[in-house]
């Protein structure tokens, strides 16, 4: 699975930076009927995480009406230089990371 | 001095053409553009990503890789999507860029074939046009292609399907209005492969191509048709000059 993260390498003490991600995933609903007339089962991310420093800073829930290749941005606070992990949960359940290091100083 | 008269206002007429062009991009709002303009928010790097991975990738029985031959598509690739359609001396007729990678796996790598629009390809496509990114259009000036430009200005103006409606009657003469509400653009194929919204995927030119003939009812011919092809180039010609646009964001 193709995913890109976007977060600054290094960042003033107390500075709030981006982080940005873009998964490759499409997204499909559960809703919709394929060329059969079956419905087409549901494939989504539920669930994305962030930690950094070990610790969860961010979490965002995602659902169906997300459309495909989700692109996600936020905020955090940069105190120190630790990894930045993003987690996230397909339909299987099956945990998927991209790990990116900030230094801080 | 007739002649360098005459070649003076042809000159000046194509230079006022260009100026008068507008690409999808310029119809875009200013979000889409901005969608567009930052790579990580442009979902077309998804497979531009892709495709980087697989020009290193073996394949077939030799285990040779694009990179095997072309080295670095930063350099070998450069322009390379700004100028196609180009002809294909083994078949004796244009093959798109697509087209291209597609025999290049069967010929000189030995593997299977991929078909066109189909992921892999698209992937491997948006990555080798990436490399022309911003680069001006310049149709292959190949006399061989002629006939099939010609061949594409007939297709582009023939009245087909149901709603018996040539390609002109919308993308010439309505160019800038509005089809419902979408804005109804000039035809102008500047960021094939494109991410389309509507798709939610990457996809081809002559999907889009569909798309259209099936608005009219009329039976689309199968992407990577010659017909498309000739179409491509007939379009690419249209648009020569403006810049590419790798990969492009379409409503």
């Amino acid at each position: 699975m193709v995913a890109m993260v976007n977060i600054p390498e290094t960042a003033a003490p107390g500075d709030i930076v981006e982080v940005k991600i873009l998964i490759s995933h499409p997204m499909e609903t559960g809703f919709r009927t394929g060329a059969d007339g079956n419905l087409v089962p549901r494939d989504i991310i539920h669930e994305l995480r962030c930690l950094y420093a070990g610790e969860e800073v961010f979490r965002a829930e995602i659902f169906p009406a997300i459309a495909a290749n989700p692109f996600l941005g936020f905020f955090l606070r940069a105190t120190e230089t630790a990894e930045v992990e993003l987690l996230w949960t397909d339909e299987a359940g099956q945990e998927h990371s991209e790990r990116r290091t900030l230094t801080v100083g | 001095m007739i002649l360098r008269a005459a070649l003076l206002a042809g000159g000046l007429a194509t230079a006022a053409a260009a100026e008068d062009r507008r690409t999808g991009y310029e119809m875009m709002s200013p979000e889409l553009r901005a969608m567009q303009d930052d790579e990580m928010s442009n979902p077309g790097m998804l497979w531009v990503a892709e495709g980087a991975a697989l020009w290193e990738a073996p394949e077939g029985p030799a285990g040779r890789s694009c990179a095997g031959c072309h080295g670095e598509a930063a350099q070998s690739m450069a322009g390379v999507a700004a100028r196609y359609p180009a002809w294909d001396e083994a078949s004796g007729a244009p093959v798109d860029l697509s087209g291209r990678i597609a025999l290049c796996r069967t010929r000189h790598q030995g593997a299977e074939a991929l078909e066109h629009e189909s992921r892999p390809l698209l992937a491997l496509a948006a990555y080798v046009a990436r490399q022309s990114d911003g680069r001006p259009i310049a149709p292959d000036p190949d006399p061989r292609l002629d006939p099939w430009r010609e061949t594409g200005r007939v297709l582009f103006t023939a009245r087909m399907g149901q709603l018996n409606l040539a390609c002109a009657n919308c993308h010439d003469d309505h160019a800038g209005g509005r089809l419902g509400a979408a804005p109804i653009p000039e035809a102008h194929p500047t960021g094939y492969p494109q991410y389309r919204l509507q798709w939610e995927e990457m996809g081809g030119l002559h999907r889009r191509f569909g798309n259209c003939l099936t608005g009219i009812r009329a039976k689309p011919f199968a992407a990577g048709s010659p017909d498309y092809v000739a179409l491509e180039l007939y379009l690419m010609s249209r648009a020569a000059g403006l810049p590419l646009e790798a990969p492009a964001v379409r409503p």
